[in-house]
């Protein structure tokens, strides 16, 4: 209780308050847009919060993080094109009931399970937040060394169907990271003699090439899509009580978004698919399902609304980033010098709890504007694409730009956002980069740590949780061996 | 259960190109070049163990692209062979398309730090707006607004760190510092 005391007392200011309301709305109405995402916007935003203290730019980064999905359904629902990659399931079932003239209802039913998704997942977090704090100063350095291991192992594995590439990739990403002089002896890495090289690559500029660039670059050379949405009759609150109808679908799909969203690498695309089968599994019509069936919406928004929390877990309480968003966090916490990790849950429980009451809050807020400026909203999403690539690519500059004044960060993210418009043109996933040299430079940090310490290869797993995490780490590889092997006997039966 | 087979098989399925292929050989050349840098570009020492050594990590990280591009490069040939779709020229069009804009954007930086960044946004928004054919007085018109707005909302609310033009230096004192400041 006391706890949560100062944990408001650290919100309960103006600046906090103005950056909550700033990042819910933005993040609602960058959510959607199709075509720009919560991680372009991140990615362009973050230089702009280092000046800022870090609750403030935190909470601001966690409100578009937080409310981006809310927006997302609303194209996904009345253009049949989600505004975020995770609300796809979402048209599914929603685009249907547009057709069907049912509109307002499925864009209620989505908020409504989008709300309830987001609230129990940071609900659990803040009543699961005292275990943690006892399980957190558990991780020495070997358990955060294999930690990060299991996370790139799922980072991999988690993108079926392209996991060489993502494994490749993510050593790419890697590679990055250790570009220039290491720390220890102060070598040189890969500088191939030239001082712009010596500092290595920057995380901000990379993400800003490959998220907010490409995106700019994608779009300007594609093509405008002209969609109009259908105008909205009706009010928007019959869905919203009907969410609380299906507590059966909404509960387990914050569950499936919780725990999904704990684990590095998997997050909302899976969480999603559980729930959605799930709600297959247990509607009395799941042949509904899919062609504009209620339960659809809310198993979909229920669970990618519940991931942005929980994937806050392994950051705060392991230093650990599970995605490209909380990756990017993560250097707003190091240019302040906080530290994520094990002693952040031990000192500073109350700076923890004062982010998960911002990501509650966000909730009420996100809903509430949703609510009253859906309408308005319209005009946003049928922004013609090439026109938005113009606003990223000089958006994109502030971001580049403004970290050091440096045209050879500008050269550098204009060559990244030419990498990853061929990454995002071949179907190819960028975040394995990302991840790769945010969890390589935690690794090796921990692992040459660690090293002192071993003597035999035993000795990395000789404590209880270092053993756990390796246990995972075999179990998840077997299973993804086990998975392979399915599948290439079934395609050799379809051949 | 068979409903939800194919809702997986929706949301997993990929299209691959052709030029995917490209793509693949192309890392694993990288790939290569960097492993056969590997005994210049890093400091190697002799009484050191392997995992103590300065290169230890990005040479584990470039056998690592090796490996995995390997296996990249050969399914990718699979994929080229029997199920990728698409033409490659017309796909290496779009790459090299993406290079004019990235030209503009490295003009616009060049400009900035001279002319300043509220004039230089504002005519590179007008301008693009006009290469990508939109070119109505009220689309050119939204184009100077997105410009105007994202310099007001970065340098004057948020005060990024841009510099201010070097043009500025002409403007009268009063409103050469208020430039400098706020655009």
């Amino acid at each position: 209780m006391e706890i949560l005391g100062s944990a408001l007392d650290i919100i309960l200011r103006v600046d906090v308050i103005l950056a909550l309301l700033i990042g819910s709305i933005g993040g609602v109405i960058i959510g959607a847009i199709p075509g720009v995402g919560p991680a372009i916007a991140i990615a362009i935003l973050l230089p702009a919060t280092f000046s800022l203290e870090p609750v403030v730019g935190l909470t601001l980064l966690l409100g578009i993080y937080g409310s981006a999905m809310f927006g997302g359904a609303i194209p996904a629902i009345l253009m049949n094109t989600p505004g975020t990659p995770v609300n796809a399931l979402t048209t599914y079932d929603g685009y249907p009931m547009t057709q069907r003239g049912e509109a307002p209802r499925a864009l209620s039913l989505a908020y409504g399970a989008s709300f309830v998704g987001g609230v129990i997942s940071v609900v659990c977090l803040m009543a699961f937040a005292p275990f943690l704090a006892k399980i957190a100063p558990l991780f020495g350095s070997r358990e955060i060394f294999l930690a990060t291991i299991l996370g790139m192992l799922l980072v991999v594995i988690a993108h079926r169907g392209r996991s060489l590439a993502a494994g490749a990739l993510l050593f790419f990403g890697i590679f990055l990271e250790s570009i220039g002089l290491e720390p220890v002896q102060y070598t040189k890495r890969y500088t191939f003699d030239q001082s712009w090289l010596a500092s290595g690559v920057d995380l901000i500029v990379l993400v800003l090439g490959l998220f907010a660039l490409s995106q700019a670059f994608v779009l300007l050379v594609g093509k405008d899509n002209p969609v109009k949405p259908p105008k909205l009759e009706g009010g928007l609150f019959r869905g919203l009580r009907e969410v609380f109808r299906f507590p059966q679908i909404a509960v387990p799909g914050a569950g499936f978004g919780t725990v999904m969203g704990i684990i590095p690498g998997v997050g909302e695309f899976t969480a999603q698919f559980l729930s959605y089968t799930w709600a297959q599994k247990i509607s009395p019509n799941p042949e509904r399902i899919g062609k504009g069936a209620s339960e659809g919406i809310i198993a979909s928004e229920a669970a990618n609304n519940a991931v942005p929390a929980a994937a806050m877990i392994p950051l705060l309480a392991l230093g650990i980033p599970g995605e490209a968003l909380t990756a990017m966090m993560l250097s707003v916490f190091y240019v302040h010098n906080i530290v994520p990790g094990p002693n952040l849950f031990r000192d500073q429980m109350d700076f923890v709890m004062a982010l998960y009451l911002c990501l509650l809050i966000l909730n009420f807020l996100a809903l509430i504007f949703l609510m009253f400026a859906t309408r308005p909203l319209l005009k946003v999403v049928s922004i013609p694409n090439r026109f938005l690539g113009m606003a990223i690519l000089t958006l994109s500059f502030v971001g580049v730009y403004s970290l050091r004044n440096s045209m050879t960060d500008c050269v550098m993210a204009a060559a990244f956002g030419l990498l990853g418009l061929v990454l995002k043109r071949l179907d190819l996933p960028i975040v394995p980069i990302i991840l790769g040299m945010v969890l390589g430079g935690i690794a090796e940090s921990r692992f040459r740590t660690s090293l002192p310490r071993i003597d035999g290869v035993l000795d990395w797993i000789n404590r209880p949780i270092a053993a756990g995490i390796f246990a995972l780490i075999v179990l998840v590889l077997l299973i993804h061996i086990r998975a392979l092997l399915k599948g290439r006997n079934a395609a050799a039966m379809k051949a | 259960m068979e409903h939800s087979e194919t809702e997986a098989v929706r949301h997993t399925a990929h299209t691959y190109h052709k030029a995917e292929f490209i793509f693949a050989l192309a890392a694993f050349a990288v790939a290569l070049f960097l492993l056969s840098q590997s005994g210049s570009q890093v400091t190697w020492s002799s009484s050191k163990a392997l995992v103590n050594q300065p290169g230890f990590w990005p040479v584990m990280a470039i056998v690592g692209m090796v490996i995995f591009g390997t296996g990249e490069l050969f399914v990718s040939v699979r994929r080229f062979r029997h199920e990728a779709e698409g033409a490659i020229p017309t796909e290496l069009f779009h790459w090299l398309r993406a290079i004019e804009y990235a030209a503009w954007f490295l003009i616009y930086v060049t400009i900035v730090p001279i002319v300043g960044y509220l004039p230089t946004t504002i005519v590179f928004c007008v301008l693009l707006t006009w290469r990508l054919g939109y070119r109505t007085r009220n689309q050119l018109l939204a184009g100077a607004l997105t410009g105007l707005a994202v310099v007001v909302v970065f340098k004057s609310f948020l005060s990024v760190k841009i510099p201010g033009g070097q043009s500025y230096e002409y403007l009268p004192d009063g409103l050469r510092n208020f430039m400098i400041l706020y655009f």
